[in-house]
């Protein structure tokens, strides 16, 4: 199997990336975001986020169709690949978008390696609209896809999902949950009775996260005991390029946003960007910030072109991608000054997403160690 | 190893290349060549090397591209598989670096149609080596306050001042050199020559480098004569003339063949073998997983590298035309230099044993590879000065000057 020269980005796939980025640049996301941050809903202060994301904006991203882009044809969506999942992944990194979006199409490429009945019916429901995101942490967060706390019995479920990200946003989730036979994937609706859902104090102000708390819930089997591994292994290197693609999107936003200050910023009778010390540091940012968007690219064309090198660009492009979110970051932060460590620079909202990002679906040195197995 | 895909002419170009690089390898040489072409002294490597590249130009794998009334080959795309072909056959490089990296490409750009005609094809089969006569004593990365004279006498203009850090002055037949004909104006006041190295107001001394090698010299103009014709575009616009020059030493600009040894790819494999293959307290180094660590993450930044040459061609998201390309100097030999480094630290406190120590491991080529790599972080425009560019050019900041 051989990759396109282009990565696989078509004329078809720009304009998705170029509409996207047009809709979200009216839309002002970080600006709609603004009013939820205020007074008491600060986490410090003890207060939980609700799940803020935009109803309107999402209604109508489902209009024009984005929310189906990886749902295949035949369950009623547009059935184009990751390199399209991706390029709208990187623009929702960029405007920091609260949205349902992200872990929707994490389930989409999971569901899609399933090939069950059942996964297929949650896609056909994605295609008309719900929302859907993966419950497949244990308490210790481990990535090992054995990780989970929660068991399956004759058809219910019962212990805890941690750390689901967005759990307030979504309709349903795919949970990871163990039995006698092995892991297998099952489906819970958010409103169902035995579901019980119970918000983190997080750092991120763009996402939310909860526990998942299960009481004898009924569940749908996706994929049965014993295949869920497999299953989660497969759908693998399309989850972690989509968050690396996602934290390429934000590196480019903090790149822009401090090389701006350094432009505007006038110490010592200039423009703090004409002091190398201030200078180099943001070229930094931008070097590793294309390697990363780079390997992102490549690891999306991988997976649809060139499935047996997909783990391997994945490893390399999440391993590149949380190294930089911790660079842009820090520099960022730093090179803005006291400014950046305010609660009313935007700064900060991407600093945290970032940082939340960074060990999602596992950290630089866990894709390494990977990556290290495979070569 | 993932790879892209060509068309039918490509393909079958690329099938060729990899069967006349099989049957046309060069045999030894009776002392071993340098690491690079910038270390080349002796006269045997100098006619080995010239031969091994006029053989690889008839073949056409040089000047593949370009048309045929300068010497070229006429053809279009294949210039770049050629080049990839070259680097993965593991052959030795092209003496005439600066010839077919610098000197091409700027008289493409600025030459006259005679100045094309003339110097482009002995380029190609290396008859004539160049070498670029820009840094002097006083000039290095300030370059356009260098001094070395140029006075207009009837048709032709005569040269005093030095030059410095030559590379290849001692065999070239050619000098890219710049030259100040206006005192008062520092960037307007510069013009670009093409040198006879022949003349005899021009002397010529090695100068050592760390490694106990040779390749650059001192480089004296004393009363040198020089035509009106070999003079490249207008009087006084010499420095544009060299920033197009510079463009294509960093890199950035259009190749004509490959020009360096073994792709950081390559060299990448080298260190996690070397990894493997080094055995201490029990175990090997690649089963230490902090070392292995540090090797995959100089194995995402050699990847990096190669999908930003990738990405470089596709327009939606290559950021703007310049963005990569004038990454891929300070990139690229940071990351050959810290590789080097991580090779010195597999080998422990072997990596001490030189070049000629019976010990040493790959014949002391870490501890050498490891030295010369600086050339690349200095030359050229060192890794600030290209943090400047990259700073000003492409992301708006104030210049540094
Ligand atoms: C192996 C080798 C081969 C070479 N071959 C050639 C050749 O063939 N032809 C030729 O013309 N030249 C050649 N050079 C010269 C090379 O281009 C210069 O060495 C280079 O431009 C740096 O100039 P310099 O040595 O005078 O250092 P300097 O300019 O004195 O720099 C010293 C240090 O100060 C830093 N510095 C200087 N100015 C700034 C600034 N504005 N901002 C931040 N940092 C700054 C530099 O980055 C460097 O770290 C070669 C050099 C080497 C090492």
């Amino acid at each position: 199997m051989s990759q396109p020269k282009d990565f696989g980005f078509n004329e078809d796939i720009s304009m998705l990336k170029e509409t996207f980025a047009k809709f979200l640049t009216e839309k002002q996301p970080i600006n709609t975001l603004r009013p939820s941050l205020e007074g008491t809903e600060d986490p410090y202060h003890g207060a939980t986020r609700a799940g803020f994301f935009d109803k309107d904006t999402w209604q109508q991203m489902i209009q024009l169709g984005w929310h189906a882009v990886a749902v295949p044809e035949e369950q009623g969506g547009i059935g184009m690949g990751l390199v399209a999942a991706t390029a709208l992944a990187e623009e929702i990194g960029r405007f920091a978008l609260p949205t349902p979006l992200s872990t929707t199409l994490q389930a989409c490429f999971l569901l899609r390696e399933l090939k069950s009945a059942g996964a297929d019916q949650l896609l056909s429901q994605i295609a008309t609209g719900e929302s859907v995101g993966l419950a497949i942490y244990g308490q210790q967060g481990s990535l090992n896809t054995d990780s989970t706390d929660v068991m399956h019995d004759a058809g219910t479920l019962t212990g805890t999902s941690w750390y689901v990200t967005d759990a307030q946003k979504l309709d349903h989730f795919i949970v990871a949950a163990n039995s006698d036979n092995g892991i297998g994937l099952f489906k819970v609706s958010a409103n169902q009775p035995g579901v019980t859902l119970e918000p983190d104090r997080i750092v991120d102000l763009t996402r939310d996260q909860a526990c998942l708390v299960f009481s004898g819930a009924q569940a749908e089997t996706l994929c049965e005991p014993g295949h869920g591994e497999p299953g989660l292994k497969a759908a693998l290197p399309a989850l972690l390029t989509l968050i690396a693609a996602d934290i390429a999107g934000a590196a480019e936003w903090q790149l822009q946003a401090t090389a701006d200050y350094a432009k505007v910023r006038q110490q010592f009778d200039r423009p703090i960007g004409f002091f190398q010390a201030v200078k180099h540091p943001i070229v930094d940012i931008m070097i590793q910030t294309d390697a990363t968007r780079s390997l992102v690219y490549n690891a999306a064309c991988a997976f649809d072109f060139d499935r047996d090198d997909a783990s391997r660009c994945a490893h390399l492009a999440k391993s590149s991608a949380s190294d930089t979110a911790s660079l842009a970051s820090q520099c960022s932060t730093q090179l803005h000054g006291g400014i950046g460590f305010t609660w009313e620079a935007d700064i900060q909202v991407y600093h945290k997403r970032q940082i939340h990002s960074e060990f999602m679906f596992g950290d630089g040195n866990w894709q390494r160690a990977k990556l290290a197995e495979l070569i | 190893m993932s790879e892209t895909r060509l068309n039918n002419e490509q393909q079958e170009f690329q099938e060729f290349c990899r069967r006349w690089l099989g049957e046309n390898r060069p045999g030894p040489t009776k002392t071993p060549l340098p690491q690079a072409a910038y270390e080349v002294v002796d006269e045997e490597h100098r006619i080995y090397l010239s031969e091994w590249q006029a053989k690889c130009y008839q073949a056409g794998l040089i000047a593949t591209d370009l048309p045929k009334e300068y010497g070229g080959h006429g053809h279009t795309g294949l210039q770049q598989i050629a080049s990839a072909e070259v680097h993965r056959a593991k052959v030795p490089y092209f003496i005439n670096w600066i010839g077919l990296g610098m000197t091409v490409p700027t008289l493409l750009a600025h030459g006259t149609e005679d100045q094309k005609k003339t110097f482009l094809p002995p380029i190609f089969t290396a008859e004539h080596i160049w070498c670029q006569g820009f840094s002097e004593p006083g000039a290095g990365s300030d370059l356009a306050s260098l001094q070395t004279s140029a006075e207009k006498q009837g048709d032709h203009w005569v040269i005093n001042g030095s030059k410095v850090w030559t590379s290849l002055g001692h065999f070239a037949q050619w000098m890219l050199l710049l030259a100040r004909d206006d005192k008062h104006n520092k960037y307007g006041g510069i013009t670009y020559f093409l040198a006879p190295m022949a003349d005899p107001g021009i002397t010529v001394k090695p100068i050592h480098k760390m490694t106990g090698e040779s390749g650059f010299n001192e480089v004296f103009l004393d009363q040198v004569k020089i035509g009106d014709h070999l003079r490249v575009d207008e009087i006084g616009a010499g420095w544009k003339v060299a920033m197009s020059t510079l463009t294509s030493e960093r890199g950035a600009g259009v190749g004509v063949g490959a020009v360096a040894g073994e792709s950081p790819r390559l060299v990448m494999q080298q260190v996690i073998n070397l990894a493997k293959d080094t055995i201490r307290n029990g175990k090997s180094v690649w089963d230490d997983p902090i070392w292995r660590d540090r090797l995959m993450k100089m194995y995402e930044r050699t990847e990096a590298a190669i999908q930003n040459a990738r990405r470089t061609k596709v327009k939606a998201i290559n950021g703007g035309a310049m963005r990569i390309p004038l990454q891929s100097k300070v990139s690229g030999s940071e990351i050959s230099q810290e590789l080097h480094h991580l090779a010195l630290g597999v080998l422990g406190l072997s990596s001490s044993l030189y070049t000629r120590d019976t010990h040493a491991a790959d014949d002391g080529k870490w501890a050498l590879g490891y030295m010369n790599t600086y050339t690349g972080t200095i030359s050229g425009g060192s890794s600030e000065i290209q943090r400047n560019i990259l700073g000003e050019r492409v992301l708006g900041m104030p210049k540094t000057k």
